[in-house]
């Protein structure tokens, strides 16, 4: 099993929608909260996501396509 | 001696051994380096610091590395000089350029990259590994080379080639990866978790984020034991400001320098400038961008250190700003052709930022200022070229010589370029 530390930023018209959950119901992944901060307008939740690493991509692929930004828990490693 | 003690977590305050790690297993916060304060202040002094070599490792009591098995390229004690040409253009009294364009790979990367590759060693890695556009791939490639060292460097496939041969040269293993550039960020991620890798700035980070405090060491010793009134710092993840911050008010707890009250002021391009974004809303909440900015070595759309950043400015009562890509140009320009300093794209927002932080009379015209140039400009000549004053072609005799150059005085005067010029395209 693999897991990943990752960053989900919801923009504003995602805040209502229960992506976790449904990440959760449809992907053999479990999801592990560690930190948010969420208000009505913005918010984001630091977790861990633990499963295979195909599924575990497959998931996070699914994430975006919602239109949720995703990125690694250390913030962007490509630097200049 | 190293006298680093622990790591600690930056927002639970958990303790951890230093070993090759960045975040707290609990909440995953990052990690950052603390130090036996009370043994450090019990040993150290200015005479001590004043005997050490003329690189970073002067400071090796203030870094998490050990100074007798450092590799050195000679990073580090970098001119600051007195740019009095530059003060009177910008309506200041007392301004400082802290020039690192005049490191060993050209840029500051090479303080961080020096303790980050002695700390690799230290752990018995045998790989030092990076993701990066520029800089941050030349100090990784040469000091793994120096090292001994195997180096992977990941870069985007895109990169231009003028980019990979400053790190191509040193011999490190160079990964194209093709895709976006959150899609390299997730990439490189996951690789860190997979393989036994020192990744500079994900496993190593704590180290390796140390090595800029050694700016602020150096700047308060070069002013003679006094810390400046206002730095003026580039930000792309917000690091670099924060460690100057570290750096000063270590100085300052120990009593080598009488207590700071410096004043910390971030600057980033419009095209990628979410600390300055989130400072403006009056917020510690940054929201991710994408970027799009000549200034490629401070375009980091998700800054891991802006919180901290936004912090440092909000407490020392500094100020963020953003200038726009041809305001970096003429940052770059102005730089130059009063100091002699070419500096590269950061270098372009700091002096702008500067330009804009006095006019908006945010620094006041008798502070004790100083402005990190953290990188050289041939590396991003592609800026500057289609700005810079057209040579003169002439025919290889004294007429043609005497008749082009009082033209071109007569145009200079009046403001506009001669018809006898040719670009440097």
């Amino acid at each position: 099993m693999a897991k990943q530390k990752v960053k989900f930023t919801f923009p504003t018209g995602l805040i209502k929608d229960p992506v976790i959950y449904r990440l959760g119901k449809q992907f053999e992944v479990v999801t592990n909260i560690r930190r948010a901060d969420v208000t009505e307008d913005r918010g984001w939740v630091v977790l861990e996501l633990e499963g295979e690493m195909g599924e575990i991509e497959r998931a996070v692929q699914w994430v975006i396509d919602q239109g949720v930004r995703v990125d690694p828990v250390a913030g962007d490693i490509v630097e200049g | 001696m190293s006298y680093a003690s622990h790591l600690l977590c930056r927002e639970c305050g958990r303790c951890y051994p230093l070993e090759p790690i960045h975040v707290c297993e609990f909440c995953f916060g990052s990690l950052d380096v603390n130090y036996d304060y009370q043994a450090l202040g019990r040993d150290t002094s200015r005479q001590r610091i004043e005997k050490g070599p003329l690189t970073v490792w002067r400071y090796s009591d203030f870094l998490p590395a050990d100074r007798e098995q450092a590799v050195d390229i000679g990073a580090g004690f970098t001119p600051l000089l007195r740019a009095q040409n530059l003060a009177e253009a910008l309506g200041l009294r007392r301004l400082y350029i802290k020039n690192d364009c005049a490191n060993p790979t050209w840029s500051f990367k090479d303080r961080v990259v020096t303790v980050a590759s002695t700390k690799a060693l230290e752990f018995g890695f045998d790989t030092l590994a990076c993701a990066s556009t520029g800089n941050l791939a030349n100090a990784v490639a040469a000091h793994a080379a120096r090292g001994g060292l195997q180096a992977l460097v990941f870069i985007p496939a895109d990169l231009e080639q003028g980019k990979v041969v400053g790190s191509a040269v040193y011999g490190p293993t160079l990964v194209a990866v093709k895709g976006t550039y959150d899609d390299t960020n997730r990439l490189c991620s996951e690789l860190s978790d997979r393989y036994p890798w020192a990744f500079v700035n994900i496993n190593i980070r704590p180290y390796y984020a140390e090595g800029s405090k050694t700016l602020a060491y150096e700047v308060i010793e070069q002013l003679g034991w006094l810390a400046p009134d206002h730095c003026i710092v580039p930000m792309a993840s917000g690091s670099l400001l924060t460690k100057i911050w570290k750096g000063i008010k270590e100085l300052s707890w120990l009593g080598l320098v009488d207590w700071a009250h410096t004043r910390m002021s971030g600057a980033q391009a419009e095209g990628c400038s979410p600390i300055v974004e989130a400072w403006e809303r009056q917020s510690f909440n940054i929201r991710p961008v994408r970027p799009n900015t000549i200034a490629k070595s401070l375009a980091i759309g998700n800054p891991a250190d802006g919180y901290y950043a936004l912090k440092v400015m909000a407490d020392s009562g500094g100020f963020a700003v953003a200038v726009s890509d041809d305001e970096v140009v003429e940052g770059i320009k102005l730089l130059a052709e009063t100091e002699g300093i070419f500096a590269e794209t950061a270098g372009g927002v700091v002096i702008a930022g500067l330009r804009r932080l006095v006019a908006q009379g945010h620094v006041q015209p008798d502070e004790l200022v100083v402005a990190f140039i953290t990188g050289a400009g041939l590396k991003t000549q592609e800026a500057v070229l289609d700005r810079l004053v057209p040579c003169l072609v002439i025919e290889p005799h004294l007429a043609s010589f005497e008749e082009a150059i009082a033209e071109h005085r007569e145009a200079v005067a009046a403001g506009r370029h001669t018809s006898r010029g040719e670009s440097h395209g």
